[in-house]
């Protein structure tokens, strides 16, 4: 499906810019692509050392369904001092939830990770969207991973009633 | 030193030092550990390739203009909910994202829509969602996120409007 889609486009981009164009947007993610490529690795790997040394049974207590708001904060403070993008942050999510945490103190890490994770702020959002806009959007968005991963839960246990499917 | 390098170096220290306290546990925990590490980065490789070759084309048919114009100032609700489907909608990169956020604000668009826009964004642009997140996560956690996410730019937009900031 993405496949398709991609096509398409380069398609559309070969019949509005020629050749030059399609080329053009080769090389610059060619570049990107190589350039990220270390950092997918370092995810990878942390997501798995992360998977193999975490404890289950202790990550159960402080991330599972009944961690309470402990473990939707505790999963909010570890997306936000997560380091590198979205190469890091999925694969430990996925390590977090193989390893007993619930979908509730996932969602707030993952939720955490992107509207109050320092990375993409300040790599990204500083220089283009200015200080100013930048505090005040984090700020407003400190609630919001704990917000969410008590909806999650409070949906999940409701989809889902007799644990997971 | 760039910002970049300095989360490479933080990554890569993050790296090491779970690596240490893995190597620590025992040996076979570090092999396993790197096969099984090793083993996912191959097999996310092309999908990221996919991704990150492919979003270039894509955002290069989407005018941003469209997006931008969907901003428009002083919208009020609608254009908070405008702003949260361009926002959903929009493709690429962090540079894409946000330059049409910053292109929205000087063309005159409301903050709490512009504050609504950029996380409606990260929370679940639909390109991240199939090229970024899906590959690293269970699909079924994926859609379940990306549903209990979607009042959160609304609360954040009208966090906006009752503090009158930024």
């Amino acid at each position: 499906m993405i496949g398709v889609l991609v096509a398409v486009s380069a398609t559309l981009v070969w019949r509005r810019d020629g050749i030059g164009g399609v080329t053009e947007i080769l090389t610059r993610d060619l570049a990107l692509f190589g350039g990220i490529l270390p950092r997918v690795l370092a995810g990878c790997l942390l997501g798995a050392f992360i998977a193999e040394i975490l404890p289950h049974e202790k990550v159960s207590r402080s991330l599972g369904p009944s961690s309470g708001l402990k473990g939707l904060l505790i999963g909010t403070a570890f997306g936000a001092i997560l380091p590198g993008g979205p190469f890091t942050a999925y694969p430990v999510a996925s390590a977090l939830l193989t390893v007993g945490a619930d979908f509730g103190a996932t969602i707030a890490m993952v939720v955490s990770w992107t509207l109050i994770g320092y990375g993409r702020a300040v790599a990204w959002e500083l220089p283009i969207m200015g200080t100013d806009f930048t505090l005040w959007r984090i700020v407003i968005s400190l609630p919001l991973p704990v917000l969410a991963g008590a909806l999650g839960r409070f949906v999940y246990v409701r989809m889902y009633p007799k644990g997971a499917p | 030193m760039s910002a970049a390098l300095i989360i490479d170096i933080i990554l890569w220290g993050s790296v090491a030092a779970v690596g240490f306290i893995a190597f620590q546990r025992g040996r076979l925990v570090l092999t396993s550990s790197l096969r099984e590490g090793t083993m996912d980065f191959i097999n996310i490789v092309p999908r990221i390739a996919l991704g990150v070759i492919g979003s270039g084309y894509i955002a290069a048919v989407i005018p941003q203009e469209i997006i931008t114009g969907w901003l428009g100032p002083d919208s009020g609700w609608l254009g908070v909910l405008t702003a949260v489907i361009a926002g959903a909608a929009t493709p690429g990169g962090p540079v894409v994202g946000f330059s049409i956020g910053a292109v929205a604000m000087k063309a005159g668009g409301g903050a709490p829509q512009v504050i609504a826009y950029v996380i409606a964004w990260a929370l679940f642009a639909f390109q991240r969602l199939l090229l970024w997140e899906i590959p690293f996560m269970p699909a079924r956690f994926v859609w379940f996120r990306a549903a209990v996410s979607l009042p959160f730019p609304f609360v954040a937009a009208a966090i906006a409007m009752a503090i009158g900031k930024p």
